[in-house]
């Protein structure tokens, strides 16, 4: 009996069986994707960590080892310290200006009224619409001369025209500006992440602290927020991650501009390692993005982990 | 009775008043793409003009110099291309990978997904330095091509995540019936899983696409030849004549290419967010 069992799979279905085996299969299924992340993320960014401790330029292609050289030179670059501070300043700048317009806008789209779905389709435009394309929009609503924003200050009697602030050819301005845009572009993300994680919240839970006399803010900050800190987080880290490693905005509104008011990391690293072609400097600047996208991981790692449990 | 009716008229304008002024902080610059992209030029470059609305009647100059003097045309054709070719590479890669973190690794699968969806926060601030030397290497600097090669790094571990949530909500016990009554494995994915998951599948095909199309910074940094350049690329960079602006016909392009992305978006957003949630709302 034992014999014919064995007899029975030719050769072909000997093949078929090892492809039947869950293991085997799930393994054939995930090594092309896993192959194309190592290839050109995994690889890549080894590289760029070679980059910033040799001495390779595209005019001098050799990969000379030059240890910590690179970034010796960058710290102690004062326009770098800049640019750092400027990083800094614009995700804590645009975040926190566009979780507060997010907050609010969930509160407002919570309450039923008629046309609601309209203004949500519209004021998700925002951060669906590619953001060169949006930022271009701002540059001409910014511009020196043609303004809209200056055209409207002007006409409500705030300024006279000698008056009208060169939004994005002044230090402090320019800086406001991208953090303006960069909030802008956000805060339909942030409303979205809070509608969904407040419309998650059990009606039943909020009836029941109501019940037991919880307040419109004690519902808010005990119940309310508890719940939707995970999303929120998750949501967060996107932004921060994004805004932290932006280049779109800075690039297309004032090229870092007005002497280096508004340059980022981002920024940076792609005129000296792209324009300049010094890609090991370039190179070690993106690095410098690294520490705060490893919190930001480890953050939304525990995230993730909870809700598992 | 009367006191409550006031505080309530009070309530209700202010309500509305909050509205109105999301509508216009989210909406007012695609309004003014719009209203640029239709005036005239001497309507556009008079300060003494009231800006909000046509002063001139409206025109299509600026579209029409768009299509013919322009590479407009060509940047739309390659942004297709692309698109279309990534989202290939990119359900031809993902959809196995998906189904098999969720089926058929068991808790390493699990893992596995979150170490691939993590790449997606891999910015390219960080890669394109090397990646652009890859790009060199293989031949394709200044070439759309390369686009095509790259952005499934990105579009990849993003669809990985959002599709295996769609397998993980769905039962089982088709696949293991289909098994039971002599379907093999690999059959039980291509016979029952795919048709399945096929609004999955349509969620990856318009997201994949809008990535591409909203992607920026990596055809910045390949290319810079313009009849290659993506459409965002071409818009934004390419209508720029030394240091005169076509403000009309910037505005025209961008509001040709938003629409459709917008559109897209306002479809699938629950998906969306569901996707990079990653089910942390229960």
């Amino acid at each position: 009996m034992v014999a014919i069992a064995e007899a029975v799979p030719k050769r072909a279905s000997r093949f078929r069986f090892i492809l039947d085996r869950r293991d085997v299969l799930g393994s054939i299924f995930v090594a092309p994707a896993i192959l194309y992340v190592l290839l050109l993320v995994g690889v890549p960014f080894l590289m760029a960590v070679y980059y910033s401790v040799s001495a390779y330029t595209i005019y001098d292609p050799s990969w000379r080892f030059v240890g910590l050289e690179n970034f010796k030179q960058i710290i102690e670059d004062p326009v770098f310290h800049q640019t750092l501070s400027n990083t800094f300043i614009f995700t804590f700048g645009s975040q926190t200006l566009g979780l507060i317009l997010g907050k609010f806008g969930a509160l407002l789209l919570l309450r039923p009224f008629p046309g609601r779905k309209l203004v949500r389709a519209l004021v998700i435009l925002p951060w669906a619409v590619p953001i060169a394309l949006a930022t271009v929009a701002w540059q001409w609503m910014f511009d020196s001369l043609y303004s809209v924003i200056n055209w409207t200050l002007i006409a409500l009697g705030f300024i006279t025209r000698d008056q009208a602030p060169n939004w994005l050819g002044s230090q402090g301005l320019a800086m406001l500006s991208v953090i303006v845009v960069n909030a802008w572009r956000f805060f339909p993300f942030a409303i979205v992440i809070f509608l969904a994680g407040i419309t998650a919240i059990p009606q039943d839970v909020l009836d029941a602290a109501t019940v037991d006399g919880a307040g419109f803010w004690r519902r808010n900050y005990q119940i309310i927020l508890p719940m939707i800190l995970p999303i929120m987080t998750i949501g967060l880290v996107f932004g921060i991650v994004f805004t932290f490693t932006d280049l779109s905005i800075v690039f297309l509104m004032t090229m870092g501009g007005p002497v280096g008011a508004t340059s980022v990391l981002g920024f940076a690293g792609f005129q000296t390692g792209i324009v300049s072609g010094d890609v090991s400097h370039g190179a070690a600047i993106s690095l410098f993005m690294l520490p705060v996208l490893l919190v930001v991981v480890v953050v939304m790692l525990r995230f993730i982990r909870r809700r598992e449990i | 009775m009367q006191r409550l009716t006031v505080s309530k008229v009070v309530k209700e304008t202010s309500f509305y008043g909050a509205v109105a002024f999301y509508l216009v902080l989210a909406a007012f610059p695609f309004y003014w793409m719009l209203i640029t992209s239709f005036k005239t030029n001497p309507d556009l470059y008079n300060v003494s003009n009231v800006p909000f609305w046509f002063n001139d009647p409206p025109t299509l100059e600026h579209f029409r110099y768009l299509f013919e003097k322009t590479l407009f045309t060509t940047w739309l054709l390659n942004s297709l291309i692309i698109g279309t070719c990534v989202t290939a590479i990119t359900l031809v890669t993902a959809l196995p990978a998906a189904y098999s973190l969720a089926r058929m690794t068991g808790r390493s699968g699990e893992a596995l997904g979150i170490g691939i969806f993590l790449t997606y926060l891999v910015p390219p601030t960080l890669l394109f330095l090397p990646l652009s030397r890859v790009v060199t290497q293989l031949g394709l600097q200044n070439s759309m091509w390369s686009l095509v090669v790259i952005y499934p790094t990105f579009t990849i571990p993003f669809c990985t995540w959002l599709l295996m949530g769609f397998f993980k909500a769905m039962p089982p016990e088709i696949e293991e019936a289909a098994i039971v009554d002599g379907c093999s494995l690999f059959g039980a994915f291509i016979k029952m899983a795919i048709p399945l998951s096929l609004p999955g599948i349509l969620t990856v095909v318009i997201f994949t696409f809008t990535l591409t199309l909203q992607e920026f910074v990596y055809a910045l940094t390949f290319i810079s030849a313009s009849d290659q350049k993506p459409i965002t690329l071409g818009v934004a960079t390419d209508l720029i004549r030394g240091d005169v602006f076509y403000w009309g016909e910037i505005m025209a392009g961008a509001l040709i290419a938003s629409v459709p992305v917008a559109i897209a978006y306002n479809l699938f957003l629950d998906r969306f967010i569901a996707g990079i949630t990653g089910g942390a709302v229960k």
